[in-house]
């Protein structure tokens, strides 16, 4: 199925469209290369690459979200470069270097603020997501003695909220931002060990991070704030010793589904299942490896999954209906991220060490094509700006 | 002089020999394969630059002040206490020093 041979006349071709206007016969999509700084953008209804834009800076880990109207793309680097990337131009309008180390960002409910989640210095800063002006600065000052936190899994959430964990302290804060000068600031405490991401709900009233430092996970009901946070799964390992993590999972991304929540075993080659009325544990189901990304079709009818390193030439997908494995694919070496359409007939799956970049069929799981990207990572997809925490 | 060119180039070469594979460095193609192993997994933590992430900065500077064998011990047995994990499943002692060796110079890029 590998369609190398159709490459170079097709690039070709491609190359020869990229310079005229071209309408979408699809989504516009982003795909990160993480090795060059550079993103492609596609069109994920003629399977094309629409161009490539350079110069936004270590990418090595980067994620982003789009603008309401879906025409910019905000990138967060890991060099704490925040990027400004207008689709349609196919260029970049705007960029600050806003920090030393960053993760990951959001954008508010209303549009008009870009949060950064940094690790060095530790804390979120706030922007303006028309000019990228900062705004306003979080330090995720923890204690007695002033120490800053690294900052991890932030969402959008409804209200204009920002909400975070922070790793070394163990804590989960909200802000409202809906004076984004003056951000106004929830803190919880002793949420469990180390926070190392987290996901919203699809409806945006649960926030739940991953602990790194215990088997368990932190849950927030956003609705109703002042219940507090509780821990769910806790303990679900029973006690037995974890294995080693080549990479930590990652939450955001999201798989809610059929009712269940579809959730990475840090340190297990189990995707845990929680009742999302109970929040009690269902089933663990056990798969090829330690699970990093765990992404439910649109539909939720399948949840798939790829892998830690060493085992992370495999992707799995497990049914929804059923809770059991339906299938197990080979992309290749180094499946770094997976990306639905938006009705999820296709996704899309990075595929680092072999520098491209596969659509697979989610009902016959045969490819359908492949596009040539550099070190390809996270896969984007503009349907994004309608969700929470994406 | 067109011996003597010859000579000197012969033992330029020797000595670059000598300079890029010490005893108990690693083949060419698996130094590329630790480069990358670095550059790519280790950097999921430290950063594809070595420059920190949810692990420490791996650069010369940060490291300059920690000993060999820390920096070893740490790479084959991971460090308790730390999210950092174990890699002696994947890497020798040999080449967890040549790593740290490495380290210290300022980390090649990976080919």
């Amino acid at each position: 199925m590998r369609a190398s041979a159709v490459f170079p006349a097709l690039c070709v071709v491609l190359a020869a469209c990229a310079s005229a206007p071209v309408t979408p016969r699809g989504e516009i999509g982003v795909v990160i290369e993480r090795a060059t700084g550079s993103v492609q953008l596609v069109d994920n209804g003629t399977r094309t690459s629409l161009g490539r834009v350079e110069g936004l800076g270590d990418l090595s880990h980067a994620s982003l979200v789009y603008s309401h109207d879906k025409r910019y793309a905000y990138v967060f680097g890991r060099d704490g470069g925040l990027s400004k990337l207008d689709l349609a131009a196919k260029r970049l309008v705007a960029r600050v270097q806003q920090a030393g180390n960053s993760i990951g960002g959001a954008i508010s409910r209303d549009g008009r603020v870009v949060a950064v989640a940094n690790y060095e210095p530790g804390g979120v800063k706030l922007f303006d997501s028309a000019t990228l002006a900062p705004l306003a600065e979080i330090p995720a000052e923890y204690g007695s003695e002033g120490r800053r936190a690294k900052v991890v899994g932030i969402v959008d959430a409804p209200g204009n909220r920002f909400v975070f964990s922070l790793f070394e302290a163990g804590e989960i804060w909200v802000a409202d931002v809906g004076d984004p000068r003056k951000p106004q600031v929830r803190k919880f405490r002793d949420v469990g060990r180390e926070p190392y991401d987290a996901l919203i709900t699809p409806d945006g009233r649960y926030y739940i991070a991953g602990l790194f430092g215990e088997d368990g996970l932190a849950l927030l009901d956003l609705e109703h704030i002042d219940r507090g946070v509780t821990r769910i799964l806790d303990g679900y390992g029973r006690g037995e010793q974890k294995l080693p993590v080549y990479k930590m999972p990652h939450l955001r991304g999201w798989a809610i589904a059929r009712g269940f929540a579809f959730l990475p075993a840090v340190g297990r080659h189990e995707v845990l299942v929680v009742d999302t009325k109970t929040w009690k544990e269902v089933k663990a189901i056990q798969v090829h490896g330690q699970p990093v990304f765990v992404m439910a079709r649109p539909d939720g009818r399948q949840v798939w999954v790829n892998f830690a390193f060493p085992l992370n030439d495999t992707v799995q997908v497990i049914d929804a209906e059923r809770l059991a494995l339906v299938t197990s694919l080979k992309p290749g070496r180094t499946v770094l991220h997976m990306e639905f359409t938006a009705r999820g007939d296709e996704v899309w799956i990075s595929v680092r060490d072999e520098n491209r970049v596969i659509v697979y069929d989610t009902k016959s799981f045969a490819p359908v094509t492949e596009l040539a990207a550099q070190s390809p990572s996270g896969i984007f997809f503009t349907s994004r700006a309608e969700k929470f925490g994406l | 002089m067109r011996p003597l060119g010859a000579i000197g180039f012969g033992l330029a070469l020797a000595m670059q020999c000598v300079a890029a594979a010490p005893q108990g460095a690693p083949s060419p193609a698996r130094a590329d394969a630790l480069v990358r192993l670095v550059r790519q997994d280790c950097g999921s933590c430290h950063g594809m630059r070595l420059t920190g992430g949810l692990g420490p900065p791996l650069t010369p500077q940060a490291i300059a002040s920690k000993p060999d064998a820390a920096l070893v011990s740490s790479i084959l047995y991971g460090r308790g206490g730390t999210p950092m994990p174990p890699w002696r499943d994947f890497v020798s002692e040999r080449e967890a020093e040549w790593i740290v060796g490495q380290l210290r110079k300022g980390f090649p890029d990976a080919r």
